[in-house]
């Protein structure tokens, strides 16, 4: 299902541009010369957050932070493997990925955990990156209360998509 | 002058830190990896930090072929005026969460919020950032409008997880798509709390800014007259609620 929308999307925006006469060719390279000032603007900040997350992943300081987490979630009723995904999701969308598929690996994407991996990894963002990348080519730099507000609802809803897994 | 007397040093110093979120989790993850390798792995050290800015390149070059690719299918939906139909339908939610918006930053915040649906998360990034852009009025401080798209963005719109239907196909799941209903509420919900967070926190955040400047205004006005006690109390009250309303409506136009 999930693999024709965007294709047909595409093509309709295509033949409808073609039939109105709003040159699709030229107007879709007008908007692709825009990425690259937009990558290069994005490029320090995405340097300097994957240079700590890889640090901080190899250093083994992101182990502990899961063995610590350990009885915290095993109190809301998340399984204790999920702890370095819960932390490294908000932070680092490659990160995650990389540690749901270990989990897949190890537990299997069918067990509990893994279910429970899926739901978490599904309905989160990566949090800091989008905050970081939202507001990096503007002068805001006080990014005030979104962070915590948006850690605290997408906790909250993981934790209830995790406790209905077990009705479905 | 009052105003900065009365914030206490401690409140200062929590708003401080919140403020600088960012900067001090990164500060805090780069110093306490490289303490600790220096015990265990000093040689580590070096190499994961280039590994990591290597990652940083190679994302930054798949996310120029995205950002291009996607920014190019955008321009022509823009030039075909879809998003002016698509804008009237998210129309009423988006001028009730965005109130002080005008029409061009609400157009990226629509596409923003279409794109975040359908999961094309690396098309919605170029959107938001032209919204943030478009709303940045050059202070450092975010304004309640910013935070509620990144909240809106950051709890997640997608509707339909296509990575991680994939990755479970790929692992061999019976049935990689049986999340999806308890991933759906999830996402529901996390947005929902979101928007709600964001509001009681503008509440609580802004207010105290907006009386003492109503009141310090109060009180300019009073100055050439010491001696008003005809004016009962209660209209003076009603006065500083429409002054408070005004000033209201001319931050949010600004």
């Amino acid at each position: 299902m999930s693999a024709y929308i965007i294709p047909v999307i595409f093509l309709a925006v295509l033949l409808l541009s073609f039939v109105r006469r709003r040159e699709p060719y030229g107007g879709f390279i007008d908007g692709a010369r825009q990425a690259v000032d937009l990558t290069i603007n994005v490029f320090p900040y995405l340097l300097a957050v994957m240079v700590a997350v890889e640090a901080f992943r190899v250093s083994g300081a992101s182990a502990y932070l899961a063995n610590a987490l350990e009885p915290v979630l095993g109190a809301v009723g998340l399984p204790k493997e999920l702890a370095e995904l819960m932390f490294l999701r908000p932070v680092s969308g490659a990160g995650s990925l990389a540690i749901l598929d270990g989990i897949y690996a190890n537990y299997g994407p069918d067990s509990y955990i893994g279910r429970c991996a899926s739901v978490i990894y599904g309905s989160s963002e990566t949090i800091f990156y989008i905050s970081t990348i939202y507001f990096s080519q503007s002068h805001v730099r006080k990014l005030r209360y979104a962070i915590p507000v948006a850690l605290v609802a997408t906790l909250t809803g993981c934790i209830v998509g995790c406790y209905l897994l077990r009705f479905f | 002058m009052s105003s900065k007397i009365s914030d206490g040093i401690g409140i200062t110093f929590i708003l401080h830190c919140i403020h600088y979120t960012m900067a001090i989790i990164w500060l805090v993850m780069l110093s306490a990896s490289l303490g600790l390798m220096l015990f265990t792995d000093p040689a580590a050290a070096v190499n994961s930090m280039i590994t990591g800015a290597h990652g940083a390149v190679e994302l930054s070059l798949n996310l120029l072929a995205l950002y291009a690719f996607w920014l190019g299918f955008f321009s022509l939906i823009e030039r075909l005026g879809l998003s002016r139909g698509l804008e009237k339908l998210l129309r009423p939610v988006i001028s009730r969460l965005f109130p002080s918006c005008d029409t061009e930053t609400r157009k990226y915040i629509t596409m923003n919020f279409s794109a975040n649906l359908l999961g094309l998360g690396n098309a919605a990034t170029p959107m938001a950032i032209s919204a943030i852009n478009r709303m940045d009025t050059g202070s450092p401080r975010a304004t309640t409008d910013m935070i509620m798209l990144t909240v809106i963005s950051a709890t997640s719109l997608q509707l339909l997880p296509t990575t991680v239907i994939g990755m479970r196909a790929t692992a061999g799941s019976a049935n990689p798509a049986d999340f999806l209903f308890p991933s759906l509420v999830a996402t529901v919900l996390s947005t929902f709390i979101g928007i709600v967070g964001v509001k009681i926190c503008a509440k609580i955040f802004d207010r105290p800014r907006r009386k003492r400047r109503a009141e310090s205004d109060a009180e300019n006005q009073s100055a050439p007259l010491p001696l008003s006690p005809s004016v009962p109390p209660i209209k003076r009250k009603r006065e500083r609620r429409q002054k408070q309303k005004r000033t209201r409506k001319q931050g949010g136009t600004a």
